[in-house]
């Protein structure tokens, strides 16, 4: 069973972002990048299931600039088999970038596309399932818990309130949530192993899909800001504070 | 102009998730329906018609929708689109497992977690864990948003829509619901609460935990939520996570106890009308943003405020 896993390069999880100021976006320059916490569970997950002997193959793919071949090179630390770069300097919205996807897919025939369920910059949530619903492939979302097992893999999903189970068959896009697993840090002789590991790159304008943005940006600023308030000496002074507030 | 709310319900009764998305479709503009999808649609629709501003209730009835298979439901939605320039969904677990179904159908993009409509083709989003403000302008023929129904007023009942239903669409044929495990509680649900009580990592216990934050929520009918270290180790469980990736809250008031406060916790419970923190490291981010901080050790500030809250008649 081969198995694809869509990786995207965004801000380091533990950098703020900060807005630029002639408001056009966030500024990336000089910034941490790293993968998406979420393509690292999901690149966690395929590995495992190669390691059970379920998959045979593990392909990571990332969409994005040449700086992306980093993100790819972690997750062949991690044990991916291989990588493909599908390079554009463009910012591809959710849609374009599971029309870019599919093409893929066409050309690898996965038998379970594994994603994570978001990205920690666009927050979108998205991709999976438009990619699900452009393939005319089952989907199962937030996935906590996965077992592959003669043509179906059965997923555990957190939802609103509680956990459920939905057994998909294969081919199926399952994205992972954030208690899906607990990703590896790749060890220096696996990190020096992915080197030598194949990574190609294609264009973007080789794969013959209508990438144009459908959403034009008007503007990025920063939150209102709160501010900090008082100290309270003790718990008794606090509930005073808060009748005063109107909150009790 | 139409707009299309889908209806946010257990299948049971009507959720203000609903209400707040339909504040969120008038301000677009134009005729608004609302669509309940699922089981016992009969009971909910007839909340849903006394919601003001709307012009006519739609309910579609099956097992698939009523356990939110999202092939289901998008394909439901997808049918009606015909009639409709936009759709709104509440952004919870289950609107946006199917919201970009519709999206992609109708090849369009998805424009997701809207805080603020600027005009019918222009919203409001966060980005970057709520670190930035992005103002989109959809070029699209129809719109597909995902609405935070917490950045918007419920709207008033007052209304008498009529009812009508709709066809379901037929058994997806490649996914199985197999189960589902809900928590029942008797608190409020975590999104639309008044007090949210939430406890972090320094909790140390699921017992713990349950000793010291369920009290204190009880007493003040609050809502029970938790950082993700609290429910990544085991103390909480995970529709408990308020931040980035699991609940976004709004509530008049919230206490974060024992919680140091990391970006992606911040990015799901700023918008708090009061925010009170309880930490013993006065140093902790969480004070950045809370009204009134309190340096304390949990264990000993959170017998005291219950005695203090006793005291004040609360």
């Amino acid at each position: 069973m081969k198995v694809l896993v869509p990786v995207k390069r965004v801000i380091d999880y533990n950098v703020k972002a900060r807005v630029k100021a002639d408001q056009t976006g966030v500024d990336l320059a000089n910034v941490k990048m790293s993968m998406n916490p979420f393509c690292e569970i999901a690149v966690e997950e395929a590995v495992r299931l190669k390691e059970k002997g379920v998959a045979t193959e593990v392909v990571s793919v990332s969409i994005g600039p040449i700086q992306a071949q980093e993100t790819l090179r972690t997750s062949l630390a991690m044990g991916a088999d291989r990588a493909i770069l599908v390079q554009t300097d463009l910012d591809l919205e959710p849609l374009a970038i599971a029309k870019v996807l599919k093409a893929i897919i066409a050309e690898e025939n996965p038998d379970l596309v594994l994603m994570g369920k978001q990205a920690i910059d666009g927050d979108n949530n998205a991709t999976g399932q438009m990619l699900a619903t452009l393939l005319d492939w089952p989907q199962a979302t937030f996935a906590s818990e996965l077992t592959v097992e003669g043509g179906k893999a059965k997923v555990t999903r957190e939802v609103d309130g509680g956990l459920q189970t939905l057994e998909v068959n294969l081919p199926a896009v399952v994205t992972a949530d954030l208690r899906l697993n607990e990703p590896r840090y790749a060890s220096l002789p696996n990190i020096m192993k992915a080197k030598k590991k194949p990574l190609d790159i294609k264009e973007l304008g080789s794969l013959g899909v209508d990438a144009a943005p459908r959403l034009k940006v008007v503007k990025v600023t920063e939150p209102p800001k709160r501010t900090a308030g008082i100290k309270v000496e003790t718990a008794a002074d606090l509930v005073t504070n808060l009748k005063t507030a109107g909150v009790l | 102009m139409a707009v299309l709310v889908i209806a946010d319900h257990d299948n049971a009764t009507l959720k203000d998730n609903t209400h707040k998305t339909v504040t969120a479709a008038l301000a677009i503009g134009g005729d608004v329906d609302i669509l309940v999808a699922g089981t016992g649609t009969a009971a909910i629709a007839a909340a849903a018609a006394k919601i003001g501003g709307v012009r006519k209730v739609l309910t579609a009835e099956s097992a698939e929708l009523g356990q939110g298979i999202a092939e289901a439901v998008g394909d439901l939605i997808v049918g009606l689109m015909g009639g409709y320039d936009a759709v709104l969904i509440p952004a919870t677990s289950q609107g946006k497992n199917f919201s970009p179904r519709v999206a992609a159908k109708l090849d369009v993009a998805q424009i997701s977690e809207v805080i603020e409509v600027v005009s019918a083709d222009t919203f409001v989003r966060p980005i970057y864990a709520g670190n930035a403000l992005e103002t989109v302008q959809s070029a699209d023929s129809k719109k597909v948003l995902t609405v935070r129904p917490t950045a918007f007023a419920a709207a008033a009942e007052g209304g008498s829509a009529k009812v009508e239903s709709v066809p379901a669409p037929g058994a997806p044929a490649k996914v199985h619901f197999i189960d589902q495990k809900i928590v029942k509680s008797a608190r409020p649900d975590l999104g639309a609460a008044k007090i949210v009580v939430s406890g972090g990592r320094a909790m140390g216990s699921a017992e713990e935990f349950q000793k010291v934050i369920e009290p204190l929520a009880d007493k003040l009918g609050a809502a029970v939520g938790a950082s993700r270290a609290a429910v990544d180790a085991g103390y909480a469980p995970n529709d408990y996570q308020v931040g980035q990736t699991g609940k976004v809250v709004a509530p008049e008031l919230y206490i974060a106890i024992g919680i140091s406060g990391a970006i992606q916790h911040l990015a799901g419970m700023k918008d708090s009308k009061i925010i009170v923190a309880i930490n013993k490291d006065g140093d902790a981010p969480i004070f950045q943003v809370a009204d009134f901080g309190l340096v304390a050790d949990y264990k000993g500030a959170v017998p005291e405020l219950m005695s203090a809250l006793a005291a004040a008649g609360v």
